[in-house]
């Protein structure tokens, strides 16, 4: 019995404007970390961010869907678009209740909504958009994409921070289980508006470095945080009969495993469940550690949650006995974004017999006892990937990804 | 005396509402019907809204769905206008 | 298996109150008295008399939550009560939590706004008056762990946000995650506090919320002939879910069962809906299929009611389609009428009365409903609560975005306990 399998890949990151110039962007180490341009960073106490360079949303949709949406939602919908477009549904392979969508959404459409929010006190109520009334809230991107493609079937928004865009892929294999034999999936944020980047300031864990190689450095000793980015994937995952019987020309691979568990409260001294997440990911995809050829880590940049993390990978696989990497860092963290990026780049990483490298990270503690690539990407064969992501405030989320046997 | 031309309205609509989807927004528009022209409720009160702003015409909210075409949101605009 | 209730309402200080108001047929909607409302085109809300203290939250608590997530930790800490259930004696693995929110932590990001802004003023906010919290109001997915901490839950967490019907998806969700083994006991239920202006003020642009100010009391009139929109609320319902041999193994008192739910989209409109109710019938049906219950088993539809002019309709014909001439002899009711609209929320509330509904054996009534719309030709227990024995219920959510949700409750095999 095989899983569902991704046909289609949309992505859009700050180092690559579409899934094959990232992966180009990501196998040369080539980063799209920068000063903040979209506003005056100079006051703020941290000035680095993934922005996607010269986003034209008028280039890709059309003119009545600009007014009523907010950036993240313009990059989702040109990520679907292209997705469909990629996996090749031709109009009438499905039937309207057979294809759903499942997104997940960290930010929802926050610079929209400030505008509207500076709007409402200096101008009053009367100034505020009709469109505010969803353009601002999670659901829009899933709504939004449901009516740009005409998707009828079981659909819904997920919520879990950094590791909500592995959650919506998990949700999605979930519903093609029950019965739905195509659904549109992943994350999109972008929340790069002064309020917002002053909100993510505030959860202390942004880094305040001021250069862009040294920013962002998970599992080195030298890590200060993370560097926050715009941009997501969206995929088209299918069952593989279903992609099967319609010929699909394309298969990247299939959503073998998935799982999801919550840490205990802060304080409660017991270990992190990240590695629960991991074991019960690997159970429902029914494979041992030892077949899994590669993580794409979460990668925090926070040195406890790295160290957390480090521990969960050595203590399944065991001491530095499979790669990890991290090419986040090259784009920031995205928060929904982040873990469907890292599907994409893990199928790719199959599809080419190639693993890419953590761009920045020099000096990896001892202790951490994994063997993170670095510098050039590593190349071998890859038939199964894990993909991990953990949210703010306790989630954890892991995906498991395999060459799927056509 | 303000009056609100074709030119006016069609900047509006496409502030507010994006261009039409139909390509008609170059031709002459006034006896196009909305429906056609791509709008609907939502377009409409969002330039409802931005008239009344710019122009300080309020239409009522159980006119703005009866409206159609452009002329008529110009003839409404215009006669109240002239009244003012 | 529903075994536990927590609910806040307008109203509806406790599960107990909230069930009292529902059987008065009386509304809990006033004259907004969170701010001055006179700047807004709906002045109008149902507010929830909540006092955080009162309520058993820390001082600690009431700092770091937003006004939502205290709704949310508050109904769960009700609900994990009321079921009797030692959390202590259950794997914290097998614990999940799936909350549904629309616009979540809207209070507290309008209030840090006005600080951070100079009310309103500067588009470059000041971080020097940044909230250690503010990220917790960007990101809500907190609103799901400040409830999975109340019980130290250590399986899937996670936030359902589909607008309006996020508080059906919620539990519907976590129905799912039962079914397939991911978790035994999830806390389950949603949490919206939207009376806040920057709410308030997108909702007159689109003019969805009634203009009928000046009397209060009787502006939510969902199916009502002069009906003018909806009244914002605010409010929460969690429950406690189980399996049913686990929950039978402990002798647990079930309330329901959730036997059959289904989403669909309509893919139509952001806001809009079309009036043959297509998708809305789609979701009935296929929930009554997983419930393997004929249409005609229905006794009992509580409706979306929000008390537009096109839900109203748009709901009508989507019983008629999917039930047929039983959707002429079926009692339909809208409990907005008496605590209004609390946009994600108001789906678990809702499924909290339909639970209630089967155990006392009573439908609650459609609060105002004089003259009903003659396109709305059904039969919407106008005034007063109705006792019948009800076995089985249909509830539906309708929302921005498309979504239309269906979910189908059942008197629990061998009768309530």
């Amino acid at each position: 019995m095989s899983g569902p399998v991704v046909t289609g890949i949309g992505l859009l990151a700050p180092n690559g404007f579409g899934v094959e110039r990232y992966w180009e962007a990501v196998l040369e180490g080539r980063g799209g970390i920068g000063r903040i341009t979209r506003f005056d960073v100079s006051r703020y106490p941290a000035r680095l961010a993934g922005q996607i360079p010269d986003f034209r949303a008028a280039d890709h949709l059309p003119s009545r869907l600009l007014p009523q949406t907010d950036i993240s939602t313009q990059l989702a919908l040109v990520a679907a678009d292209w997705a469909l477009l990629d996996a090749k549904i031709e109009p009438g392979a499905f039937a309207d209740y057979d294809m759903g969508v499942v997104t997940s959404n960290a930010c929802g459409g926050f610079e929209f909504t400030h505008r509207e929010f500076k709007k409402l006190w200096s101008q009053g109520p009367k100034a505020v958009s009709v469109y505010e009334s969803f353009a601002w809230f999670y659901a829009v991107n899933t709504g939004q994409i449901s009516i740009r493609n005409e998707l009828r079937g079981p659909s819904s928004a997920l919520v879990a921070e950094q590791a909500g865009g592995l959650d919506a892929i998990g949700h999605a294999r979930r519903t093609i289980a029950r019965g739905t034999p195509m659904v549109v999936t992943g994350g999109v944020d972008s929340a790069l508006d002064p309020w917002a980047w002053a909100a993510q300031i505030a959860s202390g864990r942004v880094s305040r470095s001021a250069d862009p190689r040294r920013a962002y450095l998970p599992f080195d000793s030298a890590a200060e945080g993370y560097v926050p980015g715009e941009g997501g994937a969206i995929l088209v995952l299918e069952a593989a009969d279903a992609a099967r019987a319609r010929g699909a020309h394309q298969v990247y691979g299939e959503i073998a495993g998935y799982a999801a568990t919550f840490d205990p409260p802060p304080g409660s001294g017991a270990p992190s469940a990240l590695r629960r997440a991991v074991e019960l990911a690997l159970a429902d995809a029914g494979m041992r550690p030892d077949e899994i050829d590669v993580v794409f880590a979460d990668a925090a940049g926070v040195a406890d949650l790295d160290r957390v993390e480090a521990e969960a990978i050595s203590a399944v696989f065991g001491a530095g006995a499979v790669p990890v990497t991290a090419p986040k860092t090259l784009t920031g963290r995205l928060y929904s974004g982040g873990g469907p990026v890292d599907v994409a780049a893990a199928l790719l990483s199959i599809r080419d017999g190639v693993v890419p490298p953590t761009s920045g990270t020099t000096d990896v503690p001892s202790g951490y006892r994994i063997d993170l690539v670095r510098g050039v990407p590593r190349a071998g064969r890859v038939s199964s990937a894990l993909v991990l992501a953990r949210g703010k405030w306790g989630f954890n989320a892991a995906v498991v990804v395999r060459e799927a046997t056509v | 005396m303000t009056t609100m031309t074709t030119e006016d309205l069609r900047r509006v609509l496409i502030e507010c509402a994006g261009e039409a989807e139909q390509d008609v927004l170059s031709g002459d528009i006034a006896d196009v019907e909305f429906d056609d022209l791509g709008y609907d409720s939502l377009a409409l009160m969002e330039t409802a809204a931005r008239i009344a702003q710019d122009y300080g015409v309020q239409i009522p909210d159980e006119r703005i769905v009866e409206l159609r075409t452009p002329r008529e949101v110009l003839e409404l605009v215009n006669n109240s206008l002239a009244q003012s | 298996m529903i075994t536990g209730i927590g609910v806040r309402t307008a109203g509806g200080n406790s599960t107990k109150e909230f069930w009292n108001l529902l059987t008065s047929g009386s509304s809990a909607t006033r004259r907004i008295s969170f701010f001055d409302p006179s700047p807004y085109r709906s002045q109008v809300a149902a507010e929830a008399d909540f006092d955080p203290v009162h309520e058993g939250l820390s001082p600690l608590e009431i700092r770091r939550m937003d006004r939502a997530s205290q709704f949310a930790v508050v109904c769960a800490r009700e609900a994990v009560a009321d079921s009797g259930l030692e959390f202590d004696t259950v794997d914290p693995s097998r614990v999940g939590v799936s909350l549904g929110s629309a616009v979540a932590a809207a209070t507290s990001l309008e209030q840090e706004y006005l600080v951070l802004s100079d009310s309103g003023r500067d588009w470059l906010v000041d971080p020097a008056n940044l909230s250690p919290h503010m990220f917790d109001y960007l990101v809500p997915s907190v609103m799901p762990a400040e409830v999975a901490w109340t019980v130290a839950a250590q399986g899937p967490v996670t936030m359902v946000s589909n607008g309006c019907t996020s508080g059906l998806d919620s539990v519907g969700h976590a129905c799912q995650l039962i079914r397939e083994g991911s978790a035994e006991v999830m806390l389950a239920g949603a949490s919206d506090t939207p009376i806040t202006p920057i709410v308030v003020s997108c909702f007159d642009a689109i003019k969805a919320t009634t203009p009928r100010n000046d009397d209060p009391e009787h502006a939510s009139r969902p199916f009502d002939r002069t009906r003018t929109g909806f009244v914002l609320a605010e409010g929460a319902a969690m429950f406690v879910l189980e399996d049913y041999d686990r929950a039978r193994r402990r002798g647990a008192r079930v309330y329901a069962e959730i036997s059959g739910y289904a989403t669909r989209c309509n893919a139509y409109h952001m806001t809009g809906l079309k009036t043959d109710g297509r998708e809305m019938a789609e979701a009935i049906r296929v929930a009554l299929a997983e419930s393997r219950t004929a249409a005609t088993a229905v006794d009992y539809i509580n409706a979306h009611g929000s008390g537009t002019r096109q839900n109203d309709r748009h709901e009508t014909a989507a019983y008629k389609r999917s039930l047929g001439e039983h959707a002429y002899r079926t009692p339909v009711s809208s409990i907005k009428s008496m605590v209004g609209h609390s946009l994600g929320a108001i789906g678990s509330i809702e499924i909290a009365a339909s639970a209630l509904a089967i155990e006392h054996g009573v439908v609650p009534p459609t609060a105002n409903l004089h003259e009903a719309d003659p396109e709305c030709d059904l039969d919407y227990v106008p005034l007063t609560a109705r006792e019948q024995r009800v076995d089985t219920v249909l509830t539906v959510g309708s929302g921005f975005g498309g979504f239309q949700s269906a979910m189908i409750l059942r008197r629990p095999t061998g009768g309530v306990r």
